[in-house]
């Protein structure tokens, strides 16, 4: 019984280590988000002087502005269009046979391990010459494309763990194939796809390659582009106070989301990557 | 792509069976499976595929956006370049040193936490759900507060430590801010893998195994790592692959000054500062081979048996 209890003590000692770890750096940037400019270099881990003044200016710069409705719009839209694609050929690798799957697969598998950085030059000069560069769809564009094989690896898992005795018995009954699928089918794949969604979301709000090297101004940059490009006070000061805020603000939603979402978090990571 | 080819082997001898006689109903279903995958296969060609062959194809040729008037055909020159440069392989070993450190820092904090997470009997959505709080933060969020943790200027590192220089003014100290920062981020996701292993070893085993007199250590190494084989393989390959292109967090921290170079920084600087798209894409292929051959290493000699497309 002693024993038991000491272990089940070590283990929670481990969960306290294991929550300091991944919330230290966390806390740090509120701090420093909060910290009053003058106290802002004096490496205190909670502000002396607590000012809020980082967070009204970055809502007054059109750059941050800009850049948040950048980021939820593209990274939206991308999901939507990557997701919805996504299902069509993750119905098909997981419920139909046809020659060619596997060449499927290993082109998607290959894209997925494309080194993203690898495809700014082309992208970046095809992009200028046909009017892309700097606009929404231009990183539309690759997020959809790069969140396509992982959509469909994870949507063929889910898929596969569908009923389908459902789909055959909708079948039987005269149901076309394409029936089957928007009728039966969908409905018991929601789940998968909307954990599929979030997946694909975080992707492309999580972005730097692209968003650092295909836009240029307000119209299309995301938020960890524009965080790096913030102006300081002066060319030689860091704005270190409203990189944090910014960084707050942007951190605040996702952390929703994974607190929300972790169960499916959890079941979509695992789903594409580990099987017996 | 050979090295990938073994995990895929399971759909094909589903196919081969019934070859000679199509039935309306087979050449139906093909039917729809080509309009199915349709969408997914032009995006794929177009965005993805095409810029491939097209890096490849501009690797072969002389290509300066500096001097559009000079560009021709020059064969392999360019990779003769590349891999004779010092600048190259300079990068290749800052690569290697952060993936090689990051990645088996993550193994062992990702066991542990993996650990605690399947043997916590409390709070366990509590205690899952921070532990995912890394994952969902942007990477260059999560390099920024790392940092400003490290300057000398803003940090509380230096002087918990008592650090009189700016450790990110230092080639070991810049490395081992990236590395932590690289490993604070991406431990849960090694952590998820892993324990998606873990569920798979049977408490069965591990009563019998208490019975016969073994110690928790014991049972460690020959149960429970045993049976995680495959889930462990699986996550070191994802996460080196993954860390083999590292990108925002050396940007963030330095911009690859004091050695910390890597291979997608050169990549990025060859293509977009200097404008030599020749060059940039001979780096952006050679990194690709690289990825390929230690894709290869894993799944051939180690034989990473799960698939990391899914499994079948």
């Amino acid at each position: 019984m002693e024993s038991t209890f000491q272990k089940r003590l070590g283990w929670s000692g481990a969960v306290v280590l294991i929550a300091l770890f991944a919330l230290v750096p966390v806390i740090w940037i509120i701090s420093l988000s909060l910290k009053d400019p003058t106290t802002i270099g004096d490496g205190n881990f909670f502000p002396t002087k607590f000012t809020t003044s980082n967070y009204s200016s970055i809502f007054k710069q059109s750059i941050f502005t800009d850049a948040l409705r950048n980021s939820i719009g593209i990274a939206l839209i991308s999901t939507v269009i990557a997701v919805f694609i996504a299902c069509f050929a993750a119905y098909a690798i997981a419920r139909l046979d046809f020659p060619g799957k596997n060449v499927l697969l290993l082109a998607s598998l290959a894209i997925a391990m494309f080194p993203p950085i690898s495809l700014v030059g082309p992208l970046y000069n095809l992009w200028r010459n046909i009017g892309l560069y700097d606009t929404w769809p231009g990183l539309i564009i690759p997020y959809m494309t790069f969140a396509l094989p992982l959509s469909i690896f994870v949507l063929s898992t889910f898929f596969r763990e569908i009923p389908w005795e459902l789909e055959q018995a909708a079948q039987v009954d005269g149901a076309t194939p394409y029936q089957a699928f928007v009728k039966v089918i969908a409905p018991l794949a929601a789940p998968g796809i909307f954990t599929t969604g979030i997946l694909v979301f975080m992707i492309c709000w999580n972005d730097f390659v692209f968003a650092s090297t295909l836009t240029s101004t307000n119209s299309a940059e995301t938020v960890p582009a524009a965080i790096a490009a913030f102006p300081g006070a002066s060319q030689f000061t860091e704005p270190i106070g409203t990189i944090a805020a910014a960084a707050v603000v942007v951190t605040i939603p996702v952390i929703i989301i994974v607190l929300v979402f972790q169960r499916r978090i959890v079941a979509g990571l695992t789903a594409g990557a580990v099987k017996g | 792509m050979s090295a990938i080819q073994a995990t895929g082997t399971g759909t094909a001898t589903e196919q081969t069976p019934r070859r000679r006689h199509l039935t309306d109903r087979v050449k139906a279903e093909r039917r729809l499976a080509y309009m199915l995958i349709a969408p997914a296969v032009i995006v794929m060609v177009l965005v993805a595929i095409w810029p491939i062959i097209n890096t490849f194809i501009l690797s072969l040729q002389r290509a300066d956006l500096r001097f559009p008037q000079n560009n021709q055909f020059i064969g392999f020159d360019n990779y003769g370049s590349v891999l004779s440069s010092p600048l190259w392989w300079a990068d290749v070993a800052h690569t290697l040193i952060i993936t090689v450190f990051s990645v088996s820092l993550e193994l062992v904090l990702g066991m542990l936490v993996a650990l605690a997470m399947h043997r916590v009997i409390f709070a366990r959505g509590a205690v899952r759900a921070v532990a995912l709080i890394p994952y969902g933060i942007i990477t260059v969020v999560a390099a920024y507060s790392w940092r400003y943790a490290f300057e000398l200027d803003s940090g509380w590192i230096p002087g918990l430590f008592g650090i009189k220089s700016d450790p990110l003014a230092s080639t070991t100290g810049s490395y081992i801010a990236v590395i932590i920062s690289e490993v604070w981020k991406t431990t849960p996701f090694m952590a998820l893998l892993l324990l998606g292993g873990l569920a798979l070893v049977p408490d069965e085993l591990h009563e019998a195994a208490k019975v016969d007199g073994a110690s928790t250590w014991q049972r460690f190494w020959k149960i429970t790592i045993p049976l995680m084989k495959p889930a462990i393989l699986v996550a070191l390959l994802f996460r080196t692959l993954d860390a083999i292109r590292i990108y925002d967090t050396v940007v963030i921290f330095n911009n690859g000054a004091h050695n910390t170079e890597t291979l997608s920084v050169l990549a990025s600087n060859q293509l977009l500062n200097r404008l030599n798209l020749g060059l940039g894409s001979t780096v952006s292929v050679l990194l690709f081979v690289l990825v390929g051959i230690i894709a290869f290493l894993f799944i051939k000699v180690f034989g990473a048996g799960a698939s990391p497309t899914g499994g079948d």
